[in-house]
């Protein structure tokens, strides 16, 4: 009642306060502008400037000749690109051959296989880099250990510490990524188009590879971009496997700029320009080949079931396959994490280990500070995340899909910058800012929250955008039609209908924040420190057994949001 | 040119159970013909239609197409090797190639190899048939759905196949569209005498190109016969009410009155009507008639059979026609009558029903 009772001349003062319709859009483009913009204007600034004397600084390219002028910038920009070729290319090939079995052939058990292809996807990749740390290294690793028993080797068959370990390594952590994209692919493909192939009188190996293949090449190359892009941007297995092995990407570059003493944030952020640059390019080579994609649509009729390829005896070569994925890939990191975390220093499994397996981690870690406080920082700003993320997106998505305000579609474009920025460039990023800002967050928890929610917003725009779309503007018409103002139409009508993508999103960023790595290394210091970052400085320390330990109760907390996930997404009717 | 002879094919739904989809079907289809499956969705059609095509493999019965038997117990010939061509309801043009190469499909793969200037020539040739000659070098998802649409036709035909199979082709136009291509598609099929077997839902597509239309429901083939026949002698409710509209009351079979004619008792009192099928004194009967043969009289004329006194309930203006409906005690009665008659909601009337288009059919269970 207050607002109505204001005197007039207050109330025509702020006529935008009065307009929602305007006002939203107003803050929504601020605080995009402040959250994606204002950091990557920091960093360009920042790459151009040099300290000559204390708290003294100049314009110059110095950071950039530094960081790109020197042999050994350009066997980091080689082995960047190997890695990200190389790990891109695996997922992507060793996807495609599973998502193709599963969609498109008699291979037995696959219809089981496909939620199991997709476990994975929860795991983090400090935690997927450290367990295959445990298989395959040189000195200790089990895998390595047992062939070299088994055949009695004179040397490891594998050592993880080297380009191809890293690749590896990379790759089974993208696969579910390959294998959704690709499942999709061939899902929306119209069976049709291969069956007038068969009309026309081409075989089942012409068809494949006339039509098939041919019709899959758009998305293939898009799904390599965006595998590309990832890789080049990933810390994980640089920062584990990499930085020891003494195999420097962009990624650990830009992260030992910024961790040597003293730092230095000059060639850091010159590096991370460069990154960003690399990244945004792939991005938009990425959107585009997508939108070249439409064209390849047709008018699709009935829906049949697909069609499915008769693999004669070679489907158990099909289902070989799937098992040995199943095992190798998706099981074994999990029990050799399981097996360590009840070990009281790392060895091999035998009878005399499984006498000394005890819960000693679990009850260390029960008692361990840190522990609990890296536990409570990563819930809280999972949760936080999550909600502010999609409080905010839903307004935007609201703004740029319902608004028909003109330059909405700039609302749409800011709140799409952050997919560009790696993590460890957004990290430096805001490094710069808050070093630079009057603002004391840097080293507290505020500083991760913006920087999650920055990195998120992307992910919540797409389940919010897609939730809104659905929702016919005639509804929110009505609810205006019957005497609500903008807020009430926005809380009781929009927010309501968008329930169901709201929580979907709402989900996903919870959990994505709660595995966050290659921001938090740069951010996460002292009493900010989150579990991914205590897992990597234990990790560094040598407490192995404790990490694995830390890791398998980081796994069972993350299926829990799944399991709470899918069992609201019953209720509220979303199709997980 | 095809014959089947009890095709049968069921599918697992989705809680696993067995559905017939194709139960017992026999049919044949005789050289340069067009031959129509028409149904509900579900009935069965399109399976038979996938069944001949090698798209789908029957649990039983045989088919032959062009004197080959393409399916029996032990024996499938696969789709690419048989003498088909094949359009589909999504028209499947493939979005990678232009019009030209998916036209030039067909030749370029199977057995018999053809030369390039062969398959120019056999290409314009049948870009030319559908008249598409000069668009060939565009791409196909270029092309508006009506183009499309020949495209699939040209690359079907442009095998020279025995047989042209086409699934529900026209589903995908505009109205103004269907019904120009509706003629199109008789004509060139006239033209080429290619045997053709047509699937559809549409009553109106398979009444006017067929040669002969089957009615299909739940897997089975209820009534075939010329489109006059199963317009005008429908054998079975579900066929009188599939086809056109139509107005149903049950009735008892009194007693026979000449050739094939007979009393029924109603409850709108005694009518004469033409028997279909094999009847019996004393059964009980459906009497079908459809809205545009009732006659309305304002007075009750004289010495004409059929005729029941009635109120007229509504009087819709639909253009073409008057929709008139009547209320007889508590049936209500579908008229279409000319727009020369002069009636209002209320008004007494009297309703002819001509023995002729009152059919008695055996009443169901």
């Amino acid at each position: 009642m207050s607002t109505i009772a204001l005197p007039r001349t207050v109330r025509s003062t702020f006529p935008l306060l009065r307009d929602p319709a305007l006002l939203v859009p107003l803050v929504g483009a601020g605080v995009l502008i402040y959250l994606a913009v204002l950091p990557l204007f920091m960093l360009l600034l920042g790459s151009f400037q040099v300290e000559v004397a204390p708290r003294e600084f100049i314009t110059s390219l110095k950071n950039y000749k530094e960081a790109y002028a020197s042999q050994h910038t350009y066997s980091t920009f080689v082995n960047s690109l190997i890695f990200a070729g190389g790990a891109s290319l695996l997922a992507f090939a060793l996807g495609t051959i599973l998502a193709w079995l599963v969609e498109r052939t008699n291979t037995p058990l696959r219809v089981i296989f496909v939620p199991v292809a997709v476990v994975p996807l929860i795991l983090p990749g400090v935690l997927e880099a450290i367990a295959w740390i445990f298989l395959l290294s040189p000195k200790f690793g089990y895998i390595n250990v047992a062939l070299t028993n088994l055949f009695g080797l004179q040397s490891p068959p594998f050592n993880v510490f080297t380009l191809p370990g890293m690749i590896w390594v990379h790759s089974v952590g993208q696969v579910p990524l390959a294998f959704l994209m690709m499942v999709a692919a061939f899902k929306s493909m119209d069976p049709s188009l291969e069956e007038s192939a068969m009309m026309s009188g081409a075989g089942t190996w012409q068809t494949l590879r006339r039509i098939t293949l041919r019709l899959l090449m758009p998305t293939a190359a898009s799904v390599l971009l965006i595998l590309f892009v990832r890789t080049l941007e990933s810390f994980e297995a640089p920062a584990l496997i990499g930085i020891p092995a003494r195999i420097y990407v962009y990624t650990s570059e830009i992260y030992l700029a910024f961790s040597e003493y003293p730092p230095d944030y000059g060639r850091g952020s010159a590096l991370a320009v460069g990154l960003l640059i690399l990244s945004a390019l792939g991005v938009w080579l990425y959107t585009r080949s997508t939108r070249e994609g439409k064209r390849f649509q047709t008018v699709t009729g009935k829906a049949f079931r697909p069609r499915q390829f008769d693999l004669g005896p070679w489907r158990w070569v099909g289902f070989a396959f799937l098992l040995t994925y199943f095992l190798g890939v998706v099981l074994l990191p999990f029990l050799v994490m399981l097996w360590a975390s009840f070990l009281p220093f790392f060895s091999a499994p035998s009878w005399k280990s499984l006498q000394l397996l005890s819960l000693e981690n679990y009850r260390y870690l029960s008692s361990f500070r840190p522990f609990w406080d890296a536990m409570w920082n990563s819930v809280i700003l999972a949760l936080s995340t999550a909600t502010a993320g999609m409080v905010l997106t839903s307004l935007i998505a609201w703004v740029v899909y319902k608004s028909r305000l003109p330059g909405s579609w700039i609302l749409d474009f800011l709140a799409f910058v952050p997919i560009t920025v790696p993590g460890i460039v957004l990290g430096m990023a805001l490094i710069m800012l808050y070093v630079a800002f009057p603002l004391p967050i840097y080293g507290t928890l505020w500083v991760l929250l913006i920087a999650y929610v920055t990195r998120y917003i992307p992910y919540g725009m797409r389940s919010a955008s897609g939730a809104i779309l659905q929702i016919h503007s005639e509804l929110e018409e009505a609810a205006g039609a019957s005497g609500a103002s903008w807020w009430q139409t926005f809380w009781r009508v929009t927010l309501p209908l968008l329930r169901p993508g709201f929580v979907a999103g709402w989900i996903y960023i919870c959990i994505v924040s709660f595995r966050e790595f290659s921001t938090s290394v740069l951010l996460a210091t002292g009493d900010s420190r989150v579990l991914s970052i205590l897992l990597f400085n234990m990790f560094e320390q040598g407490q192995v057994t404790v990490v694995a330990a830390i890791g398998i109760v980081m796994i069972f907390t993350l299926l829990a949001i799944v399991a709470i996930f899918h069992k609201v997404s019953g209720r509220v009717g979303i199709q997980a | 040119m095809i014959e089947i002879r009890s095709l049968a094919k069921t599918f697992s739904d989705r809680r696993g159970e067995q559905v017939a989809a194709v139960n017992k079907v026999s049919f044949q289809v005789e050289e340069g013909r067009f031959y129509t499956l028409l149904g509900p969705s579900g009935c069965g059609k399109t399976t038979t239609l996938r069944c001949i095509a090698g798209l789908e493999k029957p649990d039983e019965g045989e088919i032959e197409v062009a004197g080959e038997i393409v399916f029996s117990r032990g024996n499938f010939v696969p789709a690419y090797r048989r003498p088909i061509g094949m359009v589909f309801q999504s028209y499947a043009i493939w979005p990678h190639l232009t019009v030209f190469e998916n036209v030039a499909f067909p030749l370029r793969v199977g057995k018999q190899r053809f030369s390039s200037a062969e398959v120019k020539s056999k290409v314009e040739k049948a870009l030319e048939q559908v008249e598409l000659g000069s668009v060939g070098d565009r791409m196909a998802t270029q092309l508006s759905g009506g183009q499309q649409q020949r495209l699939a036709l040209a690359r079907a035909l442009v095998r020279e196949p025995k047989v042209l199979l086409l699934d529900e082709p026209l589903s995908n136009l505009d109205a103004k569209l269907r019904e120009r291509m509706r003629v199109e598609l008789r004509e060139l099929q006239r033209r080429l005498r290619i045997t053709t077997l047509y699937v559809t839902h549409d009553q109106i597509e398979a009444l006017s190109m067929s040669n002969v239309i089957a009615i299909m429901n739940r897997g089975e083939i209820v009534q075939e016969g010329s489109p006059r026949e199963i317009y005008l002698q429908p054998h079975s409710e579900f066929v009188a009410q599939f086809i056109g509209s139509t107005n149903q009351f049950s009735g008892k079979l009194r007693a026979f009155a000449g050739e094939g004619c007979a009393c029924v008792e109603t409850p709108m009192g005694e009518l004469l009507c033409t028997l279909s099928g094999e009847l019996a004194p004393g059964s009980d009967v459906v009497i079908m008639v459809r809205p545009e043969n009732i006659i309305l009289h304002e007075a009750r004329p004289p010495e004409t059979a059929n005729v029941v006194e009635g109120k007229v309930a509504t009087v819709m203006f639909l253009g073409q026609y008057l929709d008139c409906t009547i209320e007889l005690g508590t049936d209500l009665l579908q008229t279409h009558q000319r727009h020369s008659l002069r009636l209002r909601r209320g008004d007494r009337v009297w309703v002819e029903l001509p023995p002729n288009d009152c059919l008695a059919l055996k009443a169901k269970g």
